[in-house]
C-alpha cells in the first residue's frame, strides 16, 4: 500500500493543527510568562471564539466571507473582555497566588462551560468557511481554506513577535516578566500589565477558535483537547519561552496529526498527556527551556 | 587538653556561575567550644554554614561530622547525627503553639523512625519540649500562637526548637537580627548555658555578641579564611580590620 | 495516648452511632444516597489526607479511585472472583499505583505536582477508553449476578439490598474514620502538618520530607482505591466515568467545602454537595455550573472550608 498520500495528508493535518496550537499556546505561554500563573480556562477561550464565530455567521446576512471577517474582529474582543473581568474580579483578589489561581480557574472553566451548554446547546454546530476552493492532489481534495489558517497563524505570530520586541506596550510586558519588582520602581503598573496580557492571551486562543472553526464543528466541550495540547507545548518548549513555545507547537502538532492519522487520537492524546508529565518530573525547563529560569 | 575535632572542612569550595562564593577553606571546630564566624557582607558567610549544614552542594572538597564524612549526605541526615541549625530568617510553624514547634523538634530525637510504636512517647514529647522552651524563657508562652508573638520571641523558639534536638552542634545563623537590647542580654545567658552541653558555633553581625560570647573567632573574607584566634587577636588584626573598612592592609 | 484529642474522639463516635441509627429512621431513596455518600466520603477523606493534612494539591485523585474500581471490577468480571477477594485485590492495586505515582509525582511541587497529577490522571482515563474492548470504556461493565452477592461467615449478603449496601458502607467507613484519626491525631499526622506548614523547616529539624510525603501519598491514594474499588462492586458497575478529570475535582471541591485538614471535613463536605447537586440535576441541565462557582467562592473567601472556619474561630480541637 502506498504510504505517500496517508504521509502527505497527515503531514497537511499536522501543519493546520501546529497553526492553531500554536497561536493557542503563546496565550497560554505568554500568561504564564508574565504572570506565572496556570490558567485551567484557556481552552474555554478557545471555544468561546468557536462558538463567536458560529453566532457571527448566524446572525450577521450576506456571503460567510463577511461573517468571518466579522467574527475575527468581534469574538477576540468579546472573549478578552471577559478575561480581564475574570482576572479583575477572581486572580487580582487572590493576588496571583499559584495554586489559587488553578483552583479558582478550573471553577471558571466549569462556569463558562455550562454557561455555554445551557445557551448554545450540547450538539456540535457547522460554521461555514469564508470561501470555498478545493485543490485536487493526485490522491484527494485538500480544502485551500486549510492553507489559509496555516498562512493566518504565521501572520499573526509574526505579528505578535513583532509587537512584543518593537513596540512600547511588549517593551513594559517583557520588562514585567524579566523582574516584576524592578518594573514596578520604574513606575510601570504591573496590575494593569497583567491585566492587559490575561486579555490578550485570551484573544489569542479565541481567534484560534475562530479560525480552526470552519474546519472542525464549535462545540461547547471543544476547548478540552486544546488546552491539553496547549499545556503539552508549553511544557515541553520551556514554559515562559516564546521560541520554545513555537517549535513545541510545530513538533506537538505534526506528531500528534501523525499519530491520529496512524494510529488513532487517544492514542495521540495518551501519548501527548504522558509526554507533559514526565517532562515535568524529569527535565522541568521543558526539552528547549532554560533551567532556572 | 585534648581537644576533640567535631565538625571538620578541607578545601571546601562552591561556585555559582563563575562566582567562588566559598573557595577552599579549611575549618576546624572543636567540641564545646563557642565559635564565631564573622566577615564584611558577601564573604561567604552563609554559602558555607548551607555547605555546613547541607542545605547547599558543595563543588569541591569535604566535610566531616563528629568523624565521619558527610560531604554527600542530606541536610536532613545531618541533623540526625546531632547538628542543629536556626534560620536566619525566622522560619518556625507559625500557625502551631510555641509547645506545638517545639515538640516537632523533639519528636525527631525521641522517635527516629516514624512508624515505630513508643509507649508513652508524647507525654515525654511533650515534657522535653516544655522543658527546652523554659530554658529560653518561654515557659510561660506554651500555649501561644508562635506567629502571634513578637520578633524576638520568635528568635527564641527556634532557639528552643535547636535545644529540643539536644544537639551536638547547633549552629546560630545571625540569631540576634533584630532583637532589642534586654533580649540580646537574655540570649546571650542561653547560649552561655546551651555550651555546658552542646558546640556552638555562631554567625554574626553584632561585635558586641561575638566579643561576649566567643572562645574563638573564625573571620571570612571573600570565600576565604581571613583570620582565625581569639577575641582579642582579632580585634588587633590589622587585617581583619581592613577588610572590614576596605583599607589596604 | 490514643485519645490525644478527647473532645474529636468524641464527636467522631457521635457521628458514627448516629449514622448507624440512620437507617432505622430513613426511607429506600434516602439509604440509597446515604450509600453513595458515604463510599465518596471515603474518597475525599483520602483526599484530605494528601491535600488538607500534607498540602499536597492533587488535581488527578479520579486515578486511584478508578484503579479500585478497575482493579476490583475486572477480577470479578473475567474472573468471577469472589467479591471479598475483589475488594482486596482493588485496594492493592490502588496502594501499587499510589506508590508508584508518588514516586514519580513527588519530585515536583505546587503548580508542577498539580499539573503532573492531572495529566497522569488524563492518562488514566484515556487508557480505559482506548482499552474499551476489555474495561468497556464508557459504556463500562456491569457485573453479572453471580457477582451480586457474596458469603459471609456462612451468611449470603446481597449486594441491591439497601440495607445490606449501607451497612457494609458504613463498617467501611467506620473503620477508614477509625484509622485516619490515629494516623491524623498521632506523630505521623503532626509530620505531615508539618510538611505542609513548612517543608523546608521540617527537613532541618532532621526529617525525611520526600518520605512522609510518600507515605500521605500513598496512604492517601489506597483510601481512595479502597472506596473505587466499593463503589464498584456495590452498585456493580465499572466504567470510564470513575477515572474522568469532573471526579476528582470533586474529591478536591467535598473537600474544600467541608474543611480541608479537618477529620470530618470531607463527611460534611460530600453530605452538603451531593444533596446539592442532586437537587440541581433535576432543575437544569447546565447543574455543574454550581461546581465552578463554588470553586471560586471557596477560593476567594472561605479556604479553610465549613469546619476550618469554625475550628479557626471557636473550636480548635476539630482537627
Amino acid at each position: 500500500m502506498n504510504i505517500a498520500p496517508y504521509l502527505l495528508l497527515a503531514t497537511l493535518e499536522g501543519l493546520v493543527q501546529a497553526s492553531v496550537l500554536m497561536l493557542t499556546a503563546l496565550g497560554l505561554s505568554l500568561v504564564f510568562g508574565v504572570m506565572r500563573v496556570v490558567n485551567v480556562a484557556h481552552g474555554e477561550f478557545f471555544m468561546l471564539g468557536a462558538v463567536g464565530a458560529w453566532i457571527c455567521a448566524t446572525l450577521i446576512p450576506g456571503p460567510p466571507a463577511v461573517a468571518f471577517v466579522a467574527a475575527l474582529v468581534l469574538a477576540p474582543l468579546f472573549v478578552g473582555a471577559i478575561a480581564w473581568a475574570a482576572d479583575w474580579a477572581i486572580l487580582k483578589r487572590i493576588d496571583y497566588n499559584p495554586e489559587a489561581t488553578i483552583v479558582a480557574t478550573i471553577g471558571l472553566m466549569y462556569i463558562i462551560q455550562q454557561t455555554t451548554l445551557w445557551s448554545f446547546g450540547p450538539n456540535a454546530q457547522a460554521v461555514d468557511a469564508p470561501f470555498y476552493y478545493t485543490l485536487r492532489f493526485p490522491w484527494f481534495g485538500y480544502s485551500t481554506y486549510k492553507f489559509f489558517i496555516i498562512g493566518a497563524a504565521v501572520v499573526l505570530v509574526g505579528g505578535l513577535l513583532y509587537f512584543l520586541r518593537h513596540s512600547k506596550v511588549g517593551l513594559v510586558m517583557r520588562a514585567t516578566q524579566f523582574d516584576r519588582e524592578t518594573a514596578q520602581n520604574f513606575g510601570i503598573s504591573v496590575g494593569r500589565v497583567y491585566s492587559i496580557v490575561f486579555a490578550v492571551g485570551a484573544m489569542l486562543a479565541a481567534i484560534g477558535g475562530v479560525l480552526v472553526v470552519p474546519a472542525q464543528q464549535a462545540h461547547y466541550l471543544m476547548g478540552h483537547d486544546p488546552l491539553l495540547l496547549s499545556f503539552v507545548v508549553v511544557i515541553v518548549g520551556g514554559l515562559g519561552s516564546i521560541p520554545g513555545t513555537i517549535a513545541a507547537a510545530i513538533l506537538i502538532g505534526m506528531s500528534d496529526g501523525l499519530l491520529s492519522v496512524f494510529f488513532s487520537p487517544t492514542l495521540a492524546k495518551i501519548f501527548s498527556t504522558l509526554l507533559v508529565a514526565l517532562v515535568l518530573v524529569f527535565k522541568p525547563e521543558g526539552l528547549f527551556g532554560k533551567a532556572g529560569r | 587538653m585534648a581537644e576533640v575535632t567535631l565538625l571538620r572542612t578541607q578545601g571546601l569550595a562552591r561556585h555559582f556561575d563563575g562566582i567562588k562564593a566559598v573557595d577552599g577553606v579549611d575549618f576546624t571546630l572543636h567540641q564545646g567550644e563557642i565559635r564565631a564566624i564573622i566577615g564584611p557582607n558577601g564573604a561567604g558567610k552563609s554559602t558555607f554554614v548551607g555547605l555546613l549544614s547541607g542545605r547547599i552542594k558543595p563543588s569541591a572538597g569535604r566535610v566531616e561530622f563528629a568523624g565521619r564524612d558527610v560531604t554527600g549526605l542530606p541536610a536532613h541526615k545531618r541533623v540526625r547525627m546531632g547538628l542543629a541549625y536556626t534560620f536566619q530568617i525566622t522560619n518556625i510553624y507559625k500557625e502551631m503553639t510555641v509547645l506545638e514547634n517545639v515538640a516537632i523538634a523533639a519528636q525527631n530525637r525521641l522517635r527516629p523512625n516514624m512508624l515505630r510504636r513508643n509507649p508513652g512517647g508524647e507525654a515525654e514529647i511533650e515534657r522535653v519540649a516544655s522543658e527546652a522552651a523554659r530554658s529560653v524563657g518561654l515557659g510561660e508562652m506554651l500555649g501561644e500562637t508562635a506567629g502571634t508573638l513578637a520578633y524576638g520571641h520568635q528568635r527564641l523558639v527556634e532557639v528552643a526548637m535547636g535545644l529540643a534536638q539536644s544537639p551536638r552542634l547547633l549552629i546560630l545563623d545571625e540569631p540576634t537580627q533584630g532583637l532589642s537590647d534586654g533580649e540580646i542580654a537574655n540570649f546571650n545567658a542561653v547560649v552561655r548555658k546551651v555550651s555546658e552541653t552542646a558546640t556552638v558555633l555562631l554567625i554574626e553581625h553584632n561585635m558586641d555578641v561575638v566579643m561576649a560570647l566567643a572562645d574563638r573567632i573564625t573571620v571570612l573574607d571573600q570565600g576565604r579564611v581571613l583570620a582565625e584566634g581569639t577575641p582579642a587577636e582579632i580585634t588587633a588584626s590589622a587585617a581583619v580590620q581592613a577588610a572590614y573598612l576596605g583599607e589596604p592592609a | 495516648m490514643v485519645l490525644h484529642n478527647k473532645k474529636l474522639a468524641a464527636l467522631c463516635l457521635a457521628v458514627l452511632v448516629l449514622l448507624f441509627a440512620l437507617q432505622f429512621v430513613l426511607s429506600s431513596y434516602m439509604i440509597l444516597a446515604a450509600t453513595r455518600i458515604l463510599i465518596l466520603a471515603v474518597f475525599a477523606m483520602g483526599y484530605n489526607m494528601l491535600m488538607g493534612y500534607t498540602g499536597l494539591l492533587s488535581l488527578g485523585h479520579a486515578m486511584f479511585f478508578a484503579a479500585g474500581v478497575y482493579a476490583s471490577g475486572m477480577v470479578t468480571y473475567y474472573f468471577g472472583v469472589s467479591l471479598p477477594l475483589a475488594f482486596l485485590i482493588g485496594i492493592l492495586g490502588a496502594f501499587a499505583a499510589s506508590l508508584i505515582i508518588g514516586l514519580l509525582v513527588l519530585r515536583t511541587q505546587t503548580v508542577s505536582f498539580m499539573i503532573v497529577t492531572l495529566m497522569f490522571a488524563q492518562a488514566a482515563y484515556l487508557t480505559t477508553l482506548y482499552f474499551s474492548r476489555y474495561t468497556g470504556g464508557d459504556q463500562g461493565l456491569t457485573l453479572p449476578t453471580s457477582a451480586r452477592s457474596f458469603r459471609l461467615f456462612g451468611q449470603v449478603l446481597d449486594m441491591t439490598s439497601d440495607l445490606t449496601r449501607y451497612n457494609i458502607a458504613f463498617a467501611v467507613f467506620a473503620v477508614t474514620l477509625i484509622g485516619l484519626y490515629l494516623i491524623t491525631q498521632g506523630p505521623i499526622g503532626r509530620l505531615f502538618v508539618a510538611v505542609r506548614e513548612n517543608e523546608d523547616r521540617t527537613r532541618m529539624l532532621g526529617f525525611d520530607t520526600y518520605r512522609i510525603k510518600l507515605v500521605a501519598f500513598t496512604v492517601s491514594g489506597t483510601v481512595s482505591g479502597m472506596a473505587g474499588a466499593l463503589y464498584g462492586l456495590m452498585f456493580g458497575f465499572v466504567g470510564s466515568s470513575f477515572a474522568a478529570f469532573q471526579t476528582s475535582i470533586e474529591a478536591l471541591l467535598y473537600t474544600l467545602i467541608g474543611g480541608p485538614g479537618t477529620l470530618l471535613g470531607p463527611l460534611l463536605g460530600t453530605t452538603v454537595m451531593t444533596m446539592l447537586i442532586d437537587r440541581l440535576s433535576g432543575l437544569t441541565t447546565a447543574y455543574l455550573v454550581v461546581i465552578g462557582v463554588l470553586l471560586i467562592v471557596v477560593t476567594l473567601w472561605f479556604p479553610a472550608g465549613i469546619l476550618g472556619t469554625i475550628r479557626n474561630r471557636w473550636l480548635p480541637w476539630l482537627k
